[in-house]
């Protein structure tokens, strides 16, 4: 039985790409910013580029900031990519001080001068990047099946600094080390783009989609 | 840091073609078939331009963007005649994950400004198609480096940043489609320039090149035709499977015609990673 997936459209990014490897697994994935779909579905996805402030306050307009907490308090599935990841945290101190989600402890930070080879990287970091394994191991959770170091697709200027023991990635980008993936109950977040990060990133949504019967299986 | 190796496609109605300084346009076959070659090879994104859509005014490509999408999970990049936020919007709702703007950007420069917004600075892609001027600096075209505008091309890059372009595609048109290699300098004094990535393009014809446009033009990312296209012809049975042939590949494959004349020494996007990697440029 097809799992239903709701993707958040808050007006950014392309939601598109998220749909069609939802498609892909076989997710029956709808974009979408009315409420009750949000909240009736099995599994939500939070996608999003763009800035921190718009995302929050459309977020906020679509009455959808506290039901995506209520949400993530009973543990239901809910997954961050890339903007979808920072909204997750506290806040961000992107162009002034805008709050969070706050369903992790933690701030958001834009990178600072990441050189490499004594070279200053771009910013916004745009490319194939690393992700490591922080300790425990990813088999039987959204990263199993993937070895450890694989590249994975990023475009990003900010990143995550949690202040709970959530990372279950890091990555580097230049000096800077930074947690590129986490998870805390049923909030799952990537800052890199699975969707968009050829059949090791597809992994992901597979195992999402297992997790899903797994959870249906366990609640019936 | 990763370099990123991005195969340009260039869309002509169905097909893909190429030419040479953008001119004299030959077909070579379905876009789909190069882009999936080209994810299954490792890929790092893809862009398709539409080679006659800034002229016309009309956007054939979005039938081919959607089917890719759903195929292919690599970033896909769309530009050629995008006017209009509307315009960004139908492509990307049609499932790219940037658009490259450039003739409208330089009509009306608050474009960009006004996408980035509406998308996110990472959506879009300012294209640059630039031409070395007898005095040594570089001057701006616009429809696919048909028509000169007088703006210089290294302050148009800057502007085009400060408005909110996440990254910048330069793409030399005295290079594009010789395979006399990368215009290194208008390269160097871009990527040396701006904040953002800076994807060069126009005149791969070896791996020497691109590895010279990385360490010596400073670019973040390479976009490259003729260099791999030629190879996937060459070494691909058409006659075959779901192939139908309907471009005229006498020349790419050595038998008679342009390629001769062209200094393309082509390879595979797996034997170019390899070479790069020996060479010190980090792919993935």
């Amino acid at each position: 039985m097809n799992h239903r997936v709701a993707i958040v459209d808050y007006g950014l990014g392309n939601l598109f790409s998220v749909k069609h490897a939802c498609g892909h697994v076989g997710l029956a994935a709808e974009i979408t910013s009315d409420r009750k779909e949000i909240m009736g579905a099995d599994a939500v996805i939070l996608p999003g580029v763009g800035a921190y402030g718009d995302a929050m306050d459309a977020l906020r307009r679509l009455d959808l900031v506290q039901p995506l907490r209520d949400l993530a308090g009973e543990g239901r599935p809910l997954v961050g990519i890339c903007l979808g990841m920072q909204l997750v945290m506290s806040g961000s101190d992107e162009f002034g001080w805008h709050e969070g989600l706050g369903l992790v402890r933690g701030q958001v930070v834009r990178f600072e001068h990441p050189e490499e080879k004594g070279r200053e990287l771009k910013v916004p970091q745009v490319g194939w990047n690393h992700i490591r394994r922080t300790g425990p191991a990813w088999e039987g959770t959204l990263l199993d099946g993937l070895s450890d170091g694989v590249n994975m697709y990023f475009v990003h200027s900010f990143h995550v600094k949690p202040e709970e023991d959530v990372a279950v990635c890091l990555s580097r980008y230049g000096q800077i080390e930074f947690c590129s993936g986490l998870r805390k109950d049923g909030v799952w977040a990537f800052q890199f783009h699975p969707e968009r990060s050829g059949a090791e990133g597809l992994k992901i949504y597979r195992n999402l989609a297992r997790w899903l019967s797994e959870r249906k299986q366990g609640i019936s | 840091m990763n370099i990123r190796i991005i195969p340009r496609l260039d869309i002509k109605g169905p097909n893909l073609v190429k030419g040479i300084h953008f001119e004299g346009l030959r077909v070579l076959g379905k876009p789909e078939w190069f882009a999936r070659h080209y994810y299954e090879q490792g890929a790092d994104e893809l862009i398709y331009m539409d080679a006659v859509a800034s002229l016309y005014g009309r956007n054939s490509l979005l039938h081919i963007v959607e089917r890719t999408s759903r195929e292919i999970f690599i970033p896909l990049c769309v530009g050629g005649g995008l006017r209009s936020v509307d315009d960004i919007r139908t492509v990307l709702r049609a499932g790219a994950d940037k658009v490259a703007i450039n003739t409208a950007a330089i009509a009306r420069p608050e474009l960009i400004r006004e996408a980035s917004m509406a998308f996110g600075s990472s959506t879009i892609v300012v294209s640059i198609e630039a031409s070395r001027k007898a005095d040594g600096t570089y001057e701006a075209y616009v429809d696919y480096g048909r028509q000169s505008t007088g703006v210089n091309a290294v302050e148009w890059a800057q502007r085009a940043v400060e408005l909110g372009a996440g990254e910048l595609a330069v793409t030399s048109i005295d290079r594009e489609g010789t395979g006399k290699g990368y215009d290194v300098e208008l390269t160097r004094q871009i990527a040396g320039l701006v904040p953002v990535p800076v994807i060069a393009g126009g005149g791969a014809g070896s791996v020497e090149h691109v590895r010279d446009v990385v360490v010596e033009g400073r670019a973040d990312a390479v976009s490259m035709a003729s260099l791999l296209h030629y190879n996937f012809i060459r070494t691909t049975d058409f006659s075959r499977g779901d192939f139908s042939m309907e471009g005229n590949l006498e020349f790419a494959r050595g038998g008679r015609g342009a390629v001769q004349f062209l200094k393309v020494k082509d390879c595979s996007l797996t034997d170019l990673k390899k070479a790069l990697a020996v060479a010190g440029v980090e792919c993935r």
